[in-house]
Order: C-alpha cells, then sequence, then structure tokens
C-alpha cells in the first residue's frame, strides 16, 4: 500500500477525536447524572425520617 | 400583514415546546441510543470498507482512502457550523435556552471535526501535490471556519454574565455564516488547486459506486456520531445547569450546612 503513514495518521487521527469526544461525553454525562440523582433524591434529614438501621 | 407574527409565534411556540429540561432531557435519553449504535456501526464499516475493500484511485492509488475520513470531516465541519447559525436565529429571535447551551456544546466538537479536515487534507495533499499547505481558496476559507470555531468557543465563555456571552457568540455565528456559501462555491469561483466537487446535489456523482457506497456509509456515520456526541454534550450541559440552580438555591444550602454540622458533631 503507497502513502501508508499518511493513511494511518488519517485514519488514526479521526479514531483519536472520535474517542477522546465521545468518552468525554460519556463521562460528563455519567458525573451530572450521578451529582443530580444525589442532589435531588428526597432528603430524609429535613422530613425527620431515621435511618432503618 | 399579520400573517408573519403569527408565523415567527407559531415556530417560537414548536421549538419551545423542548424548552423544558424535562421533556428534552427524557427525548434526548430516547434519542441517544438511536444515533450513538448507528453511528459506531456505520462509521466502522464505511472506513472498514474505505480501508481494506474499496479500489485504489487509477490516479490517486491508495491515497483515496483518506478521502472516507476527509469528506466527511469536511461536510460535517460546514454543517456543524449551519447548526450553530440555527442556535443562534433560536437565541435572537426565540430566547430559547436550550439553544444557547446546544451552541456552547457544538462549538468544541465543530472545531475538532474542522481540525480532522485541515489535517486529514494536509496529509492527502503531501504526497498528491508535494505540500503540507497551499493558500488555496477551499483550504483557506476551511481556515476561516476553524478560526471561527474557535473565536464562538472563546466569546461565549468570556463573560460572566452568560447572557452577554450567548448573545455575542450568537452574533459571531451569524455574521461567520457567510463562510459557509463561500467555502461550498470557492472552487468555482475560484482556480483553485483544491478539485471541484464529485458529488453534487443536482449532477450525477463522478466517482464509482465502489468508491462512492463507502464514502455514504463513514458520511452518514460521522454524521451520527457528531449528533450523538452534540446530544450527550447539551444533555449533560442542562443536568449540570440544573446541578447549579439546585446548589444556589436557600433550601439545598440550608440542607448542605446542616449536613456538614451533622458531620461535625459525629
Amino acid at each position: 500500500m503507497t502513502h501508508l503513514p499518511y493513511i494511518l495518521a488519517s485514519y488514526g487521527l479521526a479514531t483519536l477525536i472520535a474517542l477522546v469526544l465521545s468518552i468525554g461525553a460519556a463521562l460528563r454525562l455519567k458525573q451530572a447524572r450521578t451529582q443530580l440523582a444525589v442532589l435531588e433524591r428526597p432528603s430524609d434529614r429535613t422530613t425527620g425520617a431515621t435511618s432503618p438501621l | 400583514m399579520s400573517a408573519t407574527p403569527t408565523l415567527v409565534a407559531r415556530t417560537g411556540a414548536f421549538f419551545h415546546r423542548y424548552a423544558n429540561p424535562g421533556r428534552f432531557l427524557k427525548l434526548g435519553a430516547r434519542l441517544q441510543p438511536w444515533l450513538t449504535w448507528p453511528a459506531l456501526l456505520l462509521t466502522l464499516a464505511g472506513l472498514g470498507w474505505g480501508l481494506f475493500f474499496s479500489p485504489a484511485d487509477w490516479q490517486q492509488g491508495d491515497s483515496v482512502r483518506i478521502m472516507y475520513v476527509h469528506v466527511p470531516a469536511a461536510m460535517l465541519a460546514s454543517a456543524g457550523y449551519a447548526g450553530l447559525a440555527v442556535c443562534a436565529v433560536l437565541s435572537l429571535v426565540w430566547r430559547h435556552p436550550l439553544a444557547d447551551l446546544a451552541a456552547v456544546e457544538i462549538g468544541p466538537v465543530g472545531a475538532c471535526i474542522t481540525a480532522l479536515c485541515l489535517a486529514t487534507g494536509s496529509l492527502w495533499g503531501k504526497p498528491m501535490w508535494g505540500t503540507w499547505w497551499v493558500w488555496d481558496a477551499r483550504l483557506t476559507s476551511v481556515l476561516v471556519l476553524f478560526f471561527l470555531y474557535l473565536g464562538h468557543i472563546a466569546l461565549i465563555r468570556a463573560f460572566d454574565d452568560p447572557q452577554r456571552g450567548y448573545k455575542a457568540a450568537a452574533i459571531l455565528a451569524l455574521a461567520g455564516a457567510v463562510d459557509l456559501p463561500v467555502i461550498k462555491f470557492s472552487v468555482q469561483w475560484w482556480n483553485t488547486l483544491h478539485q471541484p466537487d464529485s458529488i453534487t446535489l443536482t449532477g450525477a456523482p463522478t466517482m464509482s459506486s465502489s468508491m462512492l457506497w463507502p464514502l455514504a456509509l463513514s458520511t452518514l456515520g460521522f454524521s451520527l456520531g457528531f449528533a450523538a456526541i452534540v446530544l450527550a454534550r447539551t444533555r449533560a450541559a442542562v443536568m449540570e445547569s440544573r446541578i447549579r440552580s439546585l446548589l444556589s438555591s436557600p433550601r439545598r444550602r440550608a440542607d448542605a450546612t446542616q449536613t456538614t454540622l451533622q458531620g461535625d458533631a459525629a
């Protein structure tokens, strides 16, 4: 295959950008979902409920 | 005379239906897998076909395989900016809150895909033209697009008051949209080193179907992937906005203080 380094660099760069963007988006989404779930959980501190333990 | 405000109001009402964060998050969560998995499959199929099974070009040899990355990236660079311009209209005319958040998220993804387009163009240009770069009309107008993306990213985050940043960036996005027809028609208006379009809306494609199919697959895959990433980032941005408003509410602050006091007492 002629010009192999140029072809590999193109495909490698595309893969790298796709991975960075998609993993970044997935991690950000996961972190936001977890944090939001904690904040929106009905708080038993304010209602005076006690832990079953 | 009264038709225009009604149309504007109706269009605004249509877009504002999804301004509700809860409704958007629900719709986004439902759409996400339908964008992500087809994007992955189509991109892998298109790039795999292009890299291993499509024929080499009689003039370009195997370097033509760079096209399966470069062309989708080029199309998406322009399409992403068009999306940014649409968000700008939605923000300036209807003050749609999600349009601003989407614009914040489209910018970096669009800049990355434009950088990929420029880089793969250079990687193709070196073996074919003998140079990494020429100040050709097509290449220069895409470079301008890249700088417009960078400007948008910087401007939208430049103000302490986010609303001012959104407005300034929306104006930039609209003004910068002038570059899109320049990119599209640069190969017709000027005598460029860059080749003319091989695929047009009106005429038959000037490439073999053995190359056209993998190109179509990778273009569709890249487009869905772009949409999936922007959607995921926008969903995260909506959630982060909700988190910020919850944390800044007086009741939540009181809860946080109570938790700290309980922790200290324990």
